[in-house]
């Protein structure tokens, strides 16, 4: 195996929380995982992204080139961190905060919508994003990845946690055979 | 009954250096380093378990010539190192002696959060209100108007008043004495080496070299004078303005209280982290 | 708690691991991007260790601070990034001078001044090697993994203590913030250096007199040597002194305690070097693009090999002298405009083409960016 995952966003969103339980969900599976992360110099807002790659053999260089995954919460992380999908690779957005312009084939999904209305405006939709990307193409053992979230997230939200994760789960399921979005082509 | 300093200075001065030391004649460094040792004395610590720090300057030549565990920082600097001595092994009785630009110019940043810890050091600061070591320019406590060579027309400057720098920083113990009230020198450095938390001691004394001949202020003896004509007990200074007291040597204890120490304190985050 | 697949560290959280692993007791430092998950993490675990954690109030006092704790017989370590790093150099001096152990840890970030902080770069190799006034000897180490941070902090700590002087550890944003996996090896595994205490009465101890290693034994302040340190030049019993022939000594023995241990000091990795026309010569990130680029170039039947240096200061010079005949061209890849590859033109004196594949601008170094400048060497 060998995948390179980008999630992108913004700070605050937990974006490199979620790379980080990717990788040691994966290295907890038997792979080699390497997370890297670029990001601006608040603690809030600002373009951020976290690298996965995953992979069976030593990885070199640490950063993703071609994204076998790639996922945009926000306009900006969409437009900044935006680069070239593996052949097969998924582009996930998310529907109401990306304007994917003329990517065909995004996937976009309601993640923030979704985490606001079922758990409140306070929790970050960066488990749930977790669940929408094993859901539409699982990397590592969906226990291992439960375990880690278990483990990463605050104690107090463990429960709230695991809920959204499935939840992303079921909506990345849902989304796998479904028909690409429609493109933007025509309008243009 | 005290000690006869020939005695006092048979057992603190280190046999194997080579003496003189570097001080002018006249020079007040040694009047105080005298009344160090003197309270040293008096508290019953050994040599082994005394760190003497200091930084750049005439009286951070100090610590060469005495027998304890000692240590010639870099210039500012003797307040970090001993900090660190004294979080590292908080047993060991941890002196600073230092001077006005090292520790209120260069070292005040390093003064002010010393004193924020409460750490439990003593510092003593030579104030001869000037740079002796590099021959005589103004330092943060040079009195507005006196000359240096770096203030041929008179320093412009607002000086800085250590020990109520210090007191106001956080420091728990802050008094200030001169050379020529030698004595009480002593007993204000020996409550400060007994009080638990961080302690400072300005030690007003003659540069006859490098301040008193630049500034007309006559021979050593005549400087010392001056301290006393100059000298004003804080007990006296009630509804004093600002204005009166600017040209006296307010002497006295400035601060005394307790509080928690540093090292006492970080012993129960150790014990509480061991615990969890 | 010990996985058996490992666990997943950032390579400043394999930092603190390696520290803790080498007996690191005292940590001073100041909040910088970005090492700031050093002081971090240390402010937890080290009281838990019964060690001392302290926030100081400027990078001056936090190498200050640690050259005091070190002085007071504790292993210490402070760690910072470029600005900081500034700050730091008059004290590094002083622990040179006055054989002082500690370790610095420099998790380089990109530009003068406060630059971009957040972006990686390796612009500090020169301002390591000659930072502070003088002239004077150093140690820089450097990694371009998490394990490999892991290593290299328990050997920082190892030639700090047994050579007596401060060591730094550079490493850049990339490593310092990556996550990967790293077994921590068991207690023992890994050789462990104490610095060497006197035994002789202390009457007879002087604190900088040679030795058959040239490293004076060490005695902790309040262990019963009482004795002088200065960051003037100073004699055998640590006092000041400007007698030539004092000097002329002390400050050799500085620099030939090292020059002693280079052999041990110098540490590479060499890959696919024997038959190797063409070197890529590389360190801590970059090396990671290195490696990727040469595996690349191998695959084409290139005849091009790697050498990683895991020490920056002493230059590792004899590891490239081995190819002497062998190898044309070496290619130095870093992030910046070219301090090592300044270095290795200066050791090549013509014996080989030096060429260069940078990235100055704050970005990492990509394996494409090397290739594209081996690619035209080996054609």
């Amino acid at each position: 195996m060998y995948k390179e995952i980008r999630l992108a966003g913004s700070g605050g969103q937990g974006l490199i929380t979620a790379g980080v339980i990717l990788a040691e969900a994966a290295i907890a599976g038997g792979h080699e995982a390497v997370q890297t992360q670029s990001y601006g110099p608040e603690a809030r807002g600002g373009a951020s992204r976290a690298d996965v790659i995953i992979s069976d053999e030593a990885i070199l260089y640490p950063k993703a080139r071609k994204f076998d995954i790639f996922l945009a919460l926000t306009q900006e992380a969409y437009d900044k961190f935006r680069g070239d999908l593996a052949p097969g690779g998924l582009l996930i957005i998310d529907s109401d905060l990306v304007d994917p312009a003329g990517d065909r084939g995004a996937k976009a999904v309601p993640i923030t919508a979704a985490v606001k209305k079922n758990f409140g405006e306070r929790m970050p939709p960066n488990v749930m994003a977790l669940g929408v990307i094993h859901g539409m193409m699982p990397l590592v053992a969906e226990r291992k990845l439960l375990d880690t979230v278990k483990n990463r997230v605050p104690q107090k939200s463990v429960d709230k946690n695991v809920k959204a994760f499935k939840m992303g789960i079921k909506m990345g399921k849902a989304f796998v055979d479904q028909p690409a979005a429609p493109s933007n082509d025509a309008d243009l | 009954m005290t000690t006869p300093n020939r005695i006092i200075l048979d057992k603190y001065l280190r046999h194997n250096k080579k003496f003189p030391h570097i001080w002018c004649p006249g020079c007040g460094i040694g009047i105080v380093l005298a009344a160090l040792l003197r309270a040293i004395d008096r508290t019953g610590w050994t040599k082994d378990e005394i760190v003497l720090v200091s930084g750049i300057g005439c009286s951070s030549r100090a610590p060469v010539y005495v027998d304890f565990n000692t240590l010639h920082t870099a210039h500012g600097r003797a307040l970090p190192f001993a900090t660190g001595i004294k979080a590292a092994r908080p047993p060991l009785k941890v002196i600073v002696f230092t001077g006005d630009g090292d520790c209120a110019a260069i070292g005040g940043n390093h003064l002010i959060h010393a004193c924020r810890r409460n750490i439990d050091i003593t510092t003593v600061v030579v104030n001869n209100y000037i740079y002796g070591m590099t021959g005589g320019q103004q330092s943060p406590t040079t009195p507005e108007g006196m000359k240096a060579t770096t203030a041929t027309r008179g320093v412009i400057d607002q000086p800085f008043h250590i020990a109520e720098l210090a007191a106001s920083a956080g420091a728990t113990f802050a008094a200030r004495s001169t050379t020529y009230h030698a004595k009480e020198l002593e007993s204000f450095i020996l409550k400060g080496l007994e009080h638990k938390g961080f302690s400072l001691v300005e030690a007003i004394s003659q540069a006859p070299v490098c301040f008193g001949r630049r500034n007309g202020m006559g021979d050593p003896v005549e400087m010392v004078k001056r301290e006393k004509e100059l000298a004003i007990p804080i007990s006296k200074t009630a509804g004093m303005t600002f204005e009166e007291k600017k040209d006296k040597i307010v002497t006295g204890i400035i601060e005394e209280r307790e509080a928690q120490e540093w090292t006492d304190l970080y012993a129960g985050v150790k014990k509480t982290a061991g615990e969890e | 708690m010990k996985k058996k697949n490992g666990q997943l560290l950032q390579g400043n959280e394999a930092v603190v691991e390696g520290a803790l692993y080498a007996g690191c007791s005292f940590y001073a430092g100041y909040p910088i991007t970005p090492s700031t998950e050093i002081a971090e993490v240390l402010s937890v675990k080290l009281p838990e260790r019964g060690g001392t954690f302290i926030q100081m109030e400027d990078e001056i006092a936090s190498i200050g601070a640690c050259l005091g704790a070190s002085l007071a017989g504790a292993k210490s370590m402070t760690a910072t990034s470029g600005p900081g790093f500034s700050l730091m150099q008059e004290l590094i001096g002083y622990g040179v001078i006055s054989e002082i152990p500690m370790v610095l840890v420099n998790v380089m970030r990109f530009g003068p001044s406060t630059g971009l902080p957040t972006s990686p770069s390796q612009g500090d190799v020169m301002q390591a090697r000659w930072g502070t006034h003088g002239d004077h000897p150093i140690i820089v180490l450097t990694a371009d993994s998490v394990p490999e941070t892991f290593e290299m902090t328990v050997k920082a700590f190892n030639f700090s203590e047994k050579y007596r002087i401060p060591v730094i550890l550079l490493l850049d944003e990339v490593v310092g913030h990556m996550r990967e996996k790293i077994t921590i090896p068991a207690e023992g595994e890994v050789k462990v250096v104490d610095r060497l205490k006197p035994e002789m009465p202390p009457e007879w101890y002087a604190p900088y007199a040679d030795t058959n290693t040239g490293v004076p034994p060490m005695a902790a302040f309040g262990d019963g040597y009482r004795h002088h340190v200065t960051g003037l030049v100073h004699d055998a019993q640590g006092f000041p002194t400007a007698k030539p022939e004092e000097v002329v000594s002390g400050m050799d023995r500085l620099f030939s305690k090292i020059s002693r241990g280079f052999s041990e000091v110098c540490i590479t990795e060499e890959l696919y070097c024997d038959d190797a026309k063409t070197i890529i010569l590389s360190y801590g990130a970059a090396a990671r693009s290195a490696r990727d680029a040469v595996e690349t170039m191998r695959a084409d039947g290139e005849k091009v090999g790697l050498i990683k240096l895991k020490t920056l200061w002493p230059f590792p010079k004899a590891a490239l002298e081995k190819y002497e005949k062998s190898v044309e061209n070496i290619i130095v890849a870093e992030m910046n405009r070219g301090q090592i590859y300044r270095e290795v033109w200066r050791v090549a004196r013509g014996r080989w083409q030096v060429g260069k594949a940078l990235a100055p601008y704050g970005n990492m170094l990509t394996p494409d960016m090397i290739l594209d400048v081996a690619r035209k060497v080996t054609k």
